[in-house]
């Protein structure tokens, strides 16, 4: 047995406490009571479960962090330490974390209903339609009123104004919120929407179950069209970003990845319409240099150039008739000479200048043999230097 | 509903120009069918810009069975 002192006792007490690892680290249960937040900052109350009541403390600046403090006979989940507490000997939870009990509860559902629709293949990657790159009609479920509706209608305003918005309007938290949101979305099945967003604006998580729950994922894996999810933010998960084609991490960012850009739109506008005018200003620079070929061999067919190659021709032609003609010219004229040397060989006056004599009868004829005269006959001789007469005897 | 959306509109023309550059970049074409493609690509590139810069976002709210509560 041993004897300690309250403060040996109180020592071994919070040595104790802090040493189990289950109390060091722990949720607790409970209804608020005595809420009271001191001039320090600090907040302490007590939790109470039926007859069972336990202190806790909020340090300022877990206070701080929390935000929203709990009330009295709020039922919370409140997570921290036990120690115990010297100056009142007892035993308290110092809290650093709180809340809302039913979060537990509805966690459990949340988990409970994600692993059965995903054995199911409600999430299955390979069914995620890919969006259509122009949504002529877009379909969007969610609060008229909200400001999630306000922000996806300005970012698709700038985006694409091109398309058209359906609203299908839904309550999107509270009780029977869920069946309104599945109403609007059987009531864009019926209308031509090429894809539907469903939005909602940040909340706490109860405020976003409504897109927990098990009609509402069933109702968009039902939708013939792509779904877009862009619900709470960027932190928040819900069912249906599962089973969404496709996640947004707010209501704008489903709008920004549903729509394309108007802006780029032009762009590839102005890309398509000078690809035209560089096609038809080649063709047409194409057709002039073809032209210009064309013309050209047909200038060498003109008349013209006909007539011209005529004359040429012509010339040539008179050039070598020409020449031709000199030649035979030539030719002839040195026969001719031939024959008049030919000529001047047979001149009976060389002949006579030989001493040879041309011998004519009384009738002036050549005499060639004697029998051709008669005796008496006065002939006439050609001599060289002239004539001279004589009879026969 | 039963008219054709600024979008559609849009698509249907940006379609026929992409087809138009397409047959012009193809080649093998007469000058006289280029030329007029060419308009005609002209002619809707215009309209789509124009789609483009008098684009309006028309927002609808559909009617359903149940009574809206907010």
């Amino acid at each position: 047995m041993k004897l300690l002192t309250v403060t040996e006792l109180s020592f071994y007490l919070r040595e104790l406490l802090d040493a189990d690892e289950i109390l060091r680290d722990i949720w607790v249960e409970g209804e608020v009571s005595n809420f009271n937040r001191h001039s320090s900052g600090h907040c302490y109350f007590t939790l109470k479960d039926g007859d069972s009541q336990l202190s806790a403390v909020a340090w300022k600046a877990t206070a701080a962090r929390i935000g929203t403090l709990p009330r009295n006979g709020d039922a919370i989940l409140a997570h921290g330490r036990i120690s115990y507490y010297e100056g009142r000997g007892q035993i308290q939870i110092v809290v650093d974390d709180l809340r809302p009990a039913g979060v537990g509860i509805l966690q459990a559902q949340y988990e409970r209903l994600k692993m059965r629709l995903e054995a199911e293949g409600l999430f299955d990657y390979s069914r995620k339609r890919a969006l259509p790159p122009m949504p002529h009609r877009i379909g969007i479920v969610t609060s008229p009123t909200g400001a999630a509706l306000q922000d996806i209608l300005q970012v698709i305003g700038r985006r694409y104004p091109l398309a058209e918005v359906l609203v299908a309007p839904c309550r999107v938290q509270g009780s029977g919120a869920a069946d309104t949101i599945v109403e609007a979305l059987y009531a864009l099945y019926e209308l031509p929407v090429d894809l539907i967003i469903v939005a909602r604006g940040g909340g706490s998580i109860e405020d976003l179950w409504a897109f927990n729950e098990e009609t509402v994922a069933r109702a968009v894996f039902a939708s013939p069209v792509p779904v877009v999810s862009g619900v709470g933010h960027e932190t928040d998960t819900t069912i249906i970003d599962y089973v969404a084609d496709l996640r947004a991490p707010t209501p704008s960012a489903a709008a920004e990845l549903c729509t394309p850009d108007a802006a780029e739109l032009a762009v590839e506008l102005a890309y398509a319409v000078e690809r035209m005018d560089v096609c038809v200003q080649n063709q047409i620079s194409q057709s002039r240099s073809d032209l210009a070929v064309l013309v050209r061999r047909f200038e060498q067919h003109s008349p013209e150039r006909r007539i011209e190659r005529d004359r040429q021709k012509l010339d040539e032609l008179v050039q070598r008739a020409e020449r031709r003609i000199g030649h035979v010219l030539a030719l002839e004229q040195t026969r001719l000479q031939g024959l008049q040397r030919q000529l001047v060989a047979l001149n009976p006056q060389a002949i006579l200048a030989r001493g040879y004599a041309v011998v004519r009868g009384a009738h002036q004829q050549i005499v060639t043999h004697p029998d051709h005269v008669v005796t008496g006959e006065l002939l006439t001789i050609t001599l060289r230097g002239g004539e001279l007469q004589a009879k026969v005897e | 509903m039963t008219t054709d959306t600024a979008s559609e509109r849009y698509e249907t023309l940006f379609a026929r120009l992409q087809a138009i550059v397409t047959r012009l970049e193809g080649g093998d074409i007469a000058l006289e069918e280029s030329l007029l493609l060419y308009e005609e690509g002209t002619a809707i590139a215009v309209a789509c810009q124009r789609l483009l810069d008098a684009a309006a976002l028309s927002v609808q709210q559909i009617q359903q069975g149940h009574p809206q509560s907010e």
